[in-house]
């Protein structure tokens, strides 16, 4: 069991320590709710990992954090009116933000 | 590029059927039909290849948005029609969806009797352990001792499980999943189909609206979650002692067992009949002869 624990730890590492060679590799996704379809059933946001998909007071799903979507696909496999969409999201180059 | 969820909603549903369509707010009913369509998808087959038959229920409401060979037929008879089609044209993958009342109550003889038989249909059948549509009634499936529109103090009638029913029914591939895995019940749909001979897939779903709210199991979401923690699979469940099984239900493939297909067999039969039909036509019309004249 010691054995076992410490390989597992060894491997945690070396993502905490390289944060940012991870976050630029990362993909991101655009979540699409096609509102005509939707109930408003709440499974989305119910089972939502990251916890991003919020419900207005009509309980209408929005997102407002896009970027922390993992893309896992849950909420659109999982919904049951089709109305929810995922698609590679490719991030803005030249922004003007990061020149000052 | 379209994604594949783009491409299921422009493809394979029928735009002018009014959606979004008619199934309550969070049915596990739409999450089966997407992963029905995703199997599909995923196996290449074309649409004029497809049947998919309904019988009358909540889920006799999918045919109807599929853009498939499609046909909604009476209650409990969705197999009867399937075999029919399966006889006329063997080409064809037919696919039955039905719910658990419609399969077990209304057609249990049909649906034991095409599993003996061992038709080459596939049968998806929903369980959402009550009447949904009618107003809650309840059905074989719903458990001892829950609340319905006509169990009020309780229901004094057990259930049976349908995938055991349809194993020792003799079909040839029983499987079982839940909505809250849906990409499971995609493969178990896809294996199904994949499957030649009568292969069963048995979806355990929510009608909160009707069975939840009478038995205090919470909305879609809670009632999904709870299928989340009593789902155990299959090699699991083999290792588990019956105490920890308690209140639990096993998913995955329950039996997968190749065996002569009816269909198949009533093909072959036609073309020896023919043969011998040639050989003997002229033996036999004398005989018919004889016997009319005696």
């Amino acid at each position: 069991m010691t054995n076992n624990d410490k390989n597992t730890n060894a491997e945690k590492e070396p993502p905490a320590s390289t944060p940012k060679s991870a976050k630029k590799k990362r993909k991101l996704y655009t979540v699409t709710f096609f509102h005509n379809w939707c109930k408003s059933c709440g499974l989305c946001s119910a089972f939502c990992i990251k916890k991003i998909i919020l419900k207005d007071e009509t309980g209408r799903p929005y997102i407002e954090d896009m970027d922390s979507c993992t893309g896992c696909r849950f909420c659109e496999i999982h919904c049951p009116d089709f109305a929810i969409t995922i698609k590679n999201r490719h991030p803005v180059r030249r922004s003007t933000d990061d020149n000052g | 590029m379209l994604e594949r969820a783009e491409i299921i909603r422009k493809e394979y549903l029928r735009h002018d059927k009014k959606f979004p369509h008619v199934w309550c707010p969070g049915c596990g009913n739409g999450i089966v039909m997407g992963a029905l369509l995703r199997g599909i998808h995923g196996l290449n087959l074309s649409k004029d290849e497809v049947v998919l038959a309904s019988g009358i229920g909540c889920s006799g409401r999918m045919p109807t948005y599929i853009d498939f060979n499609t046909i909604h037929t009476t209650h409990g008879r969705a197999l009867t029609f399937c075999t029919g089609i399966k006889l006329a044209k063997p080409e064809l993958t037919v696919i039955t969806v039905m719910g658990d009342g419609d399969a077990t109550a209304i057609g249990g003889n049909h649906f034991i009797h095409a599993a003996r038989r061992n038709i080459d249909l596939t049968a998806i059948i929903i369980n959402n352990s009550t009447y949904g549509m009618t107003g809650g009634q309840y059905s074989p499936t719903t458990p001892f001792g829950s609340k319905s529109t006509t169990s009020v103090y309780g229901h004094v009638e057990h259930a049976f499980s349908i995938a055991e029913l349809a194993v020792t029914a003799g079909a040839s591939f029983v499987a079982r999943g839940t909505v809250y895995h849906a990409v499971h019940l995609e493969e178990m749909i896809q294996q199904a189909i994949r499957t030649r001979g009568f292969s069963v897939v048995e979806v355990i779903s929510n009608c909160h609206v009707q069975h939840g709210r009478r038995n205090k199991l919470g909305g879609a979401v809670e009632m999904i979650t709870s299928y989340k923690e009593n789902a155990v699979l299959v090699g699991k469940a083999a290792k588990m002692s019956p105490e920890e099984l308690e209140g639990k239900f096993t998913i995955g493939v329950l039996a997968n067992v190749k065996k002569p297909i009816s269909t198949e067999q009533y093909q072959r039969v036609i073309v020896e009949a023919r043969k011998n039909s040639h050989k003997n036509s002229s033996e036999k019309e004398k005989n018919g002869i004889k016997r009319y004249e005696e």
